[in-house]
C-alpha cells in the first residue's frame, strides 16, 4: 500500500520531472513527440477529472438545497442553469449530440447572452473595487505610503491627457518610474520566483518535499 | 561529428560570374542548428547596398537538377539578427541568413517539405540589372538536432543553482541554519488559532492555474500544511477548487493530512469542492462563501489574475484575517493593499518548507537565498561592464 501511496507517485514524479527538464534543451522531433504524448495523456486526466468537478459540484449544491442552507435558491440556479445548458447541448441547433457543435442556437445565445454577460459584469465591479482598496492604501500615514501616494497621482495623471496639459515633465515622469524603479522591483521579484521555482522543483522532483502526496514528509 | 564534416564539406566560397552579375563571396548552406529538423541554413556575404535587387535559392535532390524554387526574397535577414544560431560575433552584420524548409514542386502551388537524412543540392541565385546569376551547387542534409546550444548559458545557470540548493539541503541535515523569518507564515498560526476561538472555518483558495504549474503546486504544499494544523485545532477548512485535477489532489492532500494527525474522522470529504471551472464565476462563488459563511481566515496561495481585488476586498469586508501568497506580480499589489500579510513572488514556494521546519527543507530556503546573492553579484557586475561598453556578460546570460 505504501508503494502505492508513496513510492509510486514520487517514481512518476522523479520521471516526469527530469523528461520535462531534458526535453526543454532538446529540440529534436522524438522529445517533441514525447513532450506532445505527455500533454495528450494530461487532457485526457483533465477530461476524466472534469466528471469528478461536476460531481463535487452537483453534489455540493444538492446538500445546500436539501438542508435548506443560507442562500440554498441559489443552489437551485445551479441545477437549472446546468440542466438547461446540458439540455442545448443535446439539441445541439436541431443537430442532435452527435454532430459538431453548431455556432448558432440557445446553446450559443445563453453563453453569449448570460454567461459572458454576467463574466463582464462581475470584471467590471473591478473599478469600483479598485478605487476603494485605493482609496485605503493611499492615505499618507507613513512616509511609504507617502511616496505611494505621489507615485501614483504621477502615473495616473501621465496616462491621460491632461498630465501633458498641466505640464510636459508630468508624462516624462510617469514613464521614468514605469519603466526604473517599477521595472527594477518586477525583474527583482521574477529572479526571486525564479529561483523559488527551480528550488520547488527540485525538492519535489527528488522527493525530499513529498506533502503534495498528502500530511508531512 | 557527422554534422561538422557535413558543415565542413558545404562550405564552398563561390567566386561565379554569370551574365556580369557577380555573386557574393563565402556561400555557405548546412544543417539548421538546434532545431526539430527538416530545415537548412543558407549564408552568404552581404551585399553592398543595390548590387543585387532580390535572392532565389533553389532546391534539388539531385546534383543535376531539376532544381526547384525554394524561397525568394528582397530583403534576406543578417546573421546578427539570430544570435541564438549565430552567437554575438561582430562579423555577423557582413552575412544575409536564408532558411529553407520547403520548395516548389512544379506542379501549381504545392510545395514540398524538406526531408531529415535525405541530401539536398541548393544553389543561390542573385537578380541584379543585368540578370540572374547562379552559384555553384552545394548538398547539405537536414536533421534532428539532439542539444539546443543557444541554452548552454541557461543550462549551466540552472544546474549551478540546482547545485548550490541541494549544497545547502545536505549541509542543512548536519547544523541549524539561520532562516530569515517571514511574517505572513508567522501569522499563519494566529489566522488559525483566531477561526479555532471563533468556531468559525477557514477559507483556503490556491489561484486559477492547472497542477502542472508550479504555483498551484506550492500552494497545494501549504495547503497540505495548513490541512494538519486545522486537523490538530479541530477547525473547519473549506477548500474552493476552479480546477478539476487541482481539486482531486487537494482532497488527498487534506484527508491525507487529517489521517496522519489522526483525526480520519474531522475529514469532511466535501470541505474541499469544485467551486466554479470559470474565472468570473469562480470569484463569485467565492466571494459568495465569504459573505454568507463569513471564514474568520482567508488563506490565499497560488497564481492569480483579475480575480485577486475581487476575492481580497470583498473579504476584507467580512473582517476575516486574510493571508495571500502570489508570484504573479501585477496582482501583489491588489493583496498588499486588501489582506493582512502578503508573501511577495519567492515568499510562496518557501511558505511549504518554511512552515514545516524540517531541516533539509530549511536547506533548500538557505540554498535559494545564497543562489539569489550569486544573480545579485552577477548583474552588478554586467551593469558595471555594460556601462564601460563590455557587453560580454550581458550576452553570456541573455536568453536566446
Amino acid at each position: 500500500m505504501l508503494f502505492l501511496t508513496r513510492t509510486l507517485p514520487f517514481l512518476f514524479c522523479f520521471v516526469f520531472g527530469m523528461t520535462g527538464w531534458v526535453i526543454y534543451y532538446v529540440p529534436h522531433e522524438w522529445a517533441q513527440t514525447v513532450e506532445r504524448e505527455i500533454a495528450l495523456w494530461l487532457r485526457l486526466v483533465y477530461a476524466f477529472a472534469y466528471f469528478l468537478g461536476l460531481f463535487s459540484l452537483l453534489s455540493l449544491h444538492w446538500s445546500k438545497i436539501r438542508q435548506r442552507q443560507a442562500g440554498w435558491a441559489y443552489s437551485l440556479i445551479v441545477y437549472i442553469s446546468f440542466g438547461v445548458m446540458t439540455l442545448f447541448v443535446v439539441y445541439n441547433d436541431g443537430n442532435g449530440p452527435f454532430a459538431s457543435q453548431a455556432t448558432t442556437g440557445p446553446y450559443q445565445w445563453m453563453f453569449t447572452s448570460v454567461h459572458v454577460a454576467s463574466s463582464a459584469t462581475m470584471f467590471s465591479m473591478l473599478a469600483f473595487f479598485i478605487s476603494s482598496a485605493a482609496y485605503r492604501t493611499f492615505r499618507a500615514r507613513t512616509p511609504e505610503a507617502a511616496i505611494l501616494l505621489v507615485s501614483a497621482i504621477i502615473v495616473m495623471l501621465g496616462r491621460v491627457p491632461i498630465g501633458a496639459y498641466i505640464a510636459d515633465i508630468i508624462p516624462d515622469t510617469m514613464q521614468w518610474l514605469m519603466s526604473v524603479p517599477n521595472m527594477a522591483a518586477k525583474r527583482g521579484i521574477l529572479l526571486g520566483v525564479s529561483l523559488g521555482a527551480i528550488a520547488t522543483s527540485l525538492r519535489i522532483i527528488f522527493g525530499i518535499e513529498r506533502s503534495y502526496l498528502g500530511g508531512g514528509d | 561529428m557527422s554534422k561538422i564534416a557535413s558543415w565542413i564539406t558545404c562550405t564552398v566560397m563561390a567566386l561565379h560570374v554569370a551574365a556580369g552579375a557577380a555573386l557574393p563571396l563565402a556561400i555557405e548552406v548546412y544543417d539548421t542548428p538546434n532545431d526539430a529538423g527538416g530545415s537548412l541554413t543558407l549564408t552568404w556575404s552581404r551585399a553592398e547596398a543595390g548590387a543585387a535587387s532580390s535572392y532565389s535559392v533553389y532546391v534539388a535532390t539531385a546534383a543535376d537538377g531539376p532544381f526547384r524554387l525554394a524561397t525568394a526574397t528582397a530583403t534576406p535577414g543578417l546573421k546578427s539578427a539570430e544570435p541564438g544560431l549565430f552567437g554575438y560575433d561582430d562579423d555577423n552584420d557582413g552575412f544575409h541568413v536564408l532558411h529553407i524548409s520547403d520548395y516548389a514542386t512544379g506542379n501549381g502551388e504545392e510545395r514540398e517539405s524538406l526531408k531529415d537524412g535525405t541530401t539536398y543540392f541548393v544553389r543561390l541565385g542573385v537578380q541584379t540589372a543585368d540578370g540572374e546569376a547562379l552559384g555553384v551547387t552545394m548538398s547539405a542534409t537536414p536533421r534532428g538536432n539532439w542539444f539546443n546550444t543557444s541554452k548552454w548559458n541557461n543550462l549551466i545557470l540552472g544546474i549551478g543553482l540546482s547545485f548550490v540548493i541541494l549544497l545547502y539541503i545536505s549541509m542543512a541535515r548536519r547544523k541549524d541554519l539561520f532562516i530569515r523569518r517571514i511574517a505572513g507564515l508567522e501569522a499563519l498560526d494566529e489566522a488559525l488559532g483566531r477561526a479555532t476561538e471563533m468556531g468559525k472555518s477557514v477559507l483556503f483558495v490556491h489561484g486559477l492555474k492547472g497542477m502542472d504549474q508550479i504555483p498551484t503546486i506550492a500552494a497545494v504544499n501549504i495547503l497540505g500544511r495548513v490541512a494538519q494544523r486545522t486537523a490538530r485545532f479541530d477547525t473547519d477548512l473549506r477548500v474552493a477548487n476552479v480546477d478539476p485535477v487541482v481539486m482531486s489532489v487537494s482532497q488527498e492532500v487534506v484527508k491525507e493530512a487529517y489521517l496522519q494527525e489522526g483525526r480520519p474522522d474531522a475529514y469532511r470529504p466535501d470541505s474541499v469542492f469544485m467551486a466554479a471551472t470559470e474565472q468570473f464565476s469562480y470569484a463569485a462563488a467565492v466571494e459568495g462563501i465569504m459573505v454568507r459563511e463569513r471564514p474568520a481566515a482567508h488563506i490565499m496561495m497560488g497564481y492569480f489574475y483579475a480575480e485577486s481585488l475581487l476575492l481580497t476586498e470583498t473579504g476584507s469586508t467580512t473582517g476575516a484575517i486574510q493571508i495571500a501568497g502570489t508570484d504573479s506580480y501585477t496582482q501583489l499589489p491588489f493583496f498588499v493593499t486588501t489582506c493582512d500579510y502578503t508573501l511577495m513572488g519567492e515568499e510562496l514556494y518557501a511558505a511549504s518548507a518554511y512552515l514545516s521546519r524540517e531541516p533539509k527543507l530549511l536547506g533548500s530556503l538557505k540554498g535559494q537565498d545564497v543562489g539569489k546573492a550569486l544573480i545579485i553579484g552577477l548583474l552588478v557586475a554586467g551593469t558595471i561592464l555594460a556601462t564601460f561598453g563590455v557587453d560580454t556578460l550581458t550576452h553570456l546570460f541573455a536568453a536566446l
